[in-house]
């Protein structure tokens, strides 16, 4: 056993980092610095950056594309770009479409969407939640009729990522009825310039756009655009979130979160405060317990060892730490955590002068927005509900 | 970045599994605890046999070189098993022996460590002022030829059974400085020494050790009069470690003894597992466990780090480790109902040396105020 790293793997992180230094351009690290929502061409610009330099894909095998880098490699690269106030790599495509398609894919599927996913080309969404099936998924009700060709799709998804951004879902949809609900679903690919299809935005306690409701009504999807077989989709579904753990925990996001914590409860003199500082401190050793959880996990599945129930607790424990960051940070700025504006959300107070330091704004918007974290990809009582069942067959 | 067992840990581990399973059934350990010297010379005997009181020191002094993650192997196992023999308060007492000591010093107390005839303690606490390895009022006084300790020192772990204490004490400097700490070798037998033994709540022994003028030769000293601080400190730590891997053992017994009791217990017609609201109760005993191990397998993994780093890691350890242990313990107990509260099941055995853990050798202060100490 040994924690280090290798002189290899500490020349690849001054690698990424002089990369980033010089290449990551300022306007969007500005943004993420200050806590601002990005736009489609924030996330764009960056992924394009690093598809040109090979590295949007450090996880696929290298015959897809990808990088094929080692776990080590993953867990530094995650860490350099969370210091350097990137934005996140949107996983739809790139980590939850594209091992799908690789696994479950026909050739043609696979050279129709990988290279386009890879260049961030395509924009995907997730068509899983549906109005009446939250946590319990498989009671998803959009129907699929087969007909000549394909199928005619009717239905509505909910709780969709940047469905006004994508130009592409991919969904689970009800093929068949009897039998257990998990049968007869289906996962199919559907265009999102499809006629039928309708995007309504949900603006969430933020105040900002970011997921909304999909409406389907009889919209056309070729037969080519069923991945895997008709009725197999739940196998796919459950695939899928076997491939969702990497990167789950979130901690190098968060090990930049607690440095700005820090850093802002210092400028404020609230270290010098031991009721506030002993919060933080018990923050960051909660975060030093999980991070090491999570090189473990890294480890365990780079040793060729099957996805444990670690994902479910990392996805628990992760939620958990970055919402208490996002109080943490709130509480740091007291009152100046108070003025709303829309605009200053997403541009910055621009011309106007800020009302107290210009991070201190947005604070709020994150703390609430963060507590979709421990509801959303499995809520944190379904995760326990998962790792009872897992670690100890209740 | 591997955190695969090497053959030899993998080896130590089954060892030890096998030792706990066939020699300390809760009878047996129920046994020893409640008979005078509160452990077993025959386990002790064995101990020596497979070589597990030579582990920590260095093949040059007839050690086995093992690394404090090898250490924290066994202290898991027997956390596990409860094991009450005085193996933790021998090796610090011999780490210190070796770390500090002359050749001569070595040559006196290792080899009958090792062989298991010379038992240890390791005499650091006093209860005057705040807690802390700096708060050492025992004075060491330099007399012609020698030292005289006088001083009092209390709840030193297996003080009573030891042949040899090594004794934290001060050449001069106020009674908080670290510059005149230094570490003595005090035979048990010598004029002026009296140990007054007890049990503690959680099946070990401890003593109140008290040093009328004893008189010492100048061989007594480890290293320099004023150099104990930062060695008492690197001990402290070790034991630290040494605790949180023994919690590790601890929580897994209760985790596991736990989910049995919610698969087999049966109310309101069914098996109280099938409640959601026990699930979730041991699924937060078990993410506080994993965790645990976590941090604990790091902090053993970097206990050769630079001073502040090892302190901070270990701190962080500390505290999670016993946050987690509390969380387990009182959860366990409470799951098992009526019956988790008896003396009749190993459940309260195991809740109270989880919480007790921490309270051994807590001199290197509260873990959140040396984390944040420590950070800076």
């Amino acid at each position: 056993m040994d924690l280090d790293f290798s002189p290899e793997d500490e020349a690849f992180r001054a690698e990424v980092r002089a990369f980033l230094d010089t290449r990551y351009p300022a306007d969007i690290r500005r943004k993420v610095e200050l806590g601002l929502a990005l736009a489609k061409d924030d996330y764009v610009r960056f992924q394009r950056l690093l598809y040109l330099q090979g590295w949007i894909a450090p996880s696929w095998p290298v015959e897809h594309g990808g990088g094929g880098w080692s776990a080590t490699r993953r867990y530094i690269f995650e860490d350099e770009l969370a210091a350097a106030d990137t934005p996140r790599i949107m996983p739809f495509g790139l980590k939850m479409l594209a091992p799908v398609l690789m696994a479950f894919g026909s050739p043609a599927q696979q050279q129709r969407f990988l290279p386009r996913i890879l260049a961030s080309e395509d924009w995907w969404c997730q068509g899983y939640s549906e109005p009446g099936a939250g946590s319990d998924l498989a009671a998803l009700r959009t129907r699929a009729e087969a007909v000549g060709g394909g199928y005619r799709v009717s239905g509505s998804k909910i709780w969709t990522t940047y469905a006004h951004y994508a130009d592409w879902m991919f969904a689970l949809v009800r093929t068949g009825s009897g039998g257990k609900k998990q049968e007869g679903i289906s996962f199919l690919l559907i265009d999102m310039i499809s006629p039928g299809v309708s995007v309504r935005p949900i603006v969430t306690i933020d105040g900002l756009h970011v997921v909304n409701q999909v409406f389907l009504e009889d919209v056309f999807v070729p037969a080519e655009c069923l991945v895997g077989a008709e009725g197999k989709g739940w196998a796919i579904a459950k695939f899928l979130l076997g491939h969702e753990r990497s990167n789950i925990a979130g901690v190098a996001r968060s090990k930049q979160q607690l440095r700005r914590l820090k850093r802002i409860a210092t400028e404020r003199g609230l270290l010098a405060d031991r009721r506030f500082a002993d919060q933080v401190a018990r923050l960051e050793i909660d975060l030093l317990a999980l991070e090491y959880t999570d090189l473990r996990a890294l480890w365990a599945e780079a040793a060729g060892h099957a996805p444990g129930p670690q994902a479910s607790l990392l996805k628990v424990r992760g939620t958990q730490i970055q919402q208490a960051l996002s109080e943490l940070l709130m509480q740091a700025v007291g009152p100046y955590a108070l003025p709303y504006d829309a605009q200053v959300l997403k541009l910055g107070w621009q011309d106007q002068a800020p009302v107290g330091p210009d991070y201190a704004a947005p604070l709020a918007a994150s703390y609430f927005d963060t507590r979709k974290t421990s509801i959303y990809g499995g809520s944190n009582e379904i995760q326990k509900n998962i790792l009872a069942k897992a670690v100890f067959g209740l | 970045m591997d955190f695969a067992l090497s053959e030899f840990q993998q080896l130590l581990k089954e060892q030890a599994e096998r030792f706990v399973e066939r020699e300390y059934g809760f009878e047996q350990r129920r046994a020893i605890i409640a008979a005078e010297p509160g452990y077993s010379a025959a386990h002790w005997q064995t101990f020596a046999e497979l070589g597990w009181l030579g582990l920590p020191f260095a093949e040059e002094n007839g050690g086995f070189g093992g690394t404090v993650a090898d250490l924290a192997i066994l202290f898991e196992v027997f956390g596990r098993g409860l094991v009450v023999e005085p193996y933790l308060a021998t090796v610090l007492g011999g780490l210190a022996v070796e770390r500090a000591g002359t050749a001569a010093q070595k040559d006196a107390i290792l080899p009958g460590v090792i062989a298991g005839t010379q038992r240890l303690a390791l005499a650091s606490t006093e209860t005057g002022g705040r807690p802390g390895a700096l708060h050492v009022a025992t004075q060491a006084k330099k007399v012609t030829g020698g030292w005289q300790l006088s001083g009092r020192k209390a709840v030193v772990l297996h003080g009573a059974s030891a042949d040899t204490l090594v004794v934290s004490a001060r050449s001069h400097g106020a009674h908080d400085a670290p510059g005149g700490i230094g570490l003595y070798l005090v035979p048990a037998a010598a004029y002026g020494v009296t140990c007054r033994g007890y049990a503690t709540v959680d099946g070990l022994r401890a003593a109140d050790v008290t040093l009328d003028r004893v008189e010492l030769g100048d061989d007594a000293l480890l290293g320099e009069a004023t150099g104990g601080y930062a060695l008492l400190d690197a001990l402290l730590d070790l034991a630290a470690i040494a605790g949180c891997a023994e919690a590790l053992g601890c929580m897994q017994a209760l985790i596991d003894r736990t989910a049995e009791y919610l698969r087999t217990r049966e109310q309101f017609g069914r098996p109280i597992g099938e409640f959601q609201v026990l699930q979730h109760a041991l699924v937060d005993m078990y993410m506080a466990a994993e965790q645990a191990r976590s941090i604990t397998l790091a902090v053993a993994l970097k206990a050769g780090a630079p001073t502040p780093e090892r302190q901070r890691l270990v701190a962080a350890a500390r505290q999670f480790c016993a946050d987690a242990g509390r969380l387990v313990g009182q959860t366990a107990v409470q799951l098992h109902g009526g019956i988790g509260v008896t003396d009749e099941l190993d459940v309260a055995h195991y809740f109270k040396r989880v919480t007790m853990l921490p309270a051994w050798f807590a001199d290197n202060g509260q873990p959140l105020d040396r984390f944040q100490t420590a950070a800076a």
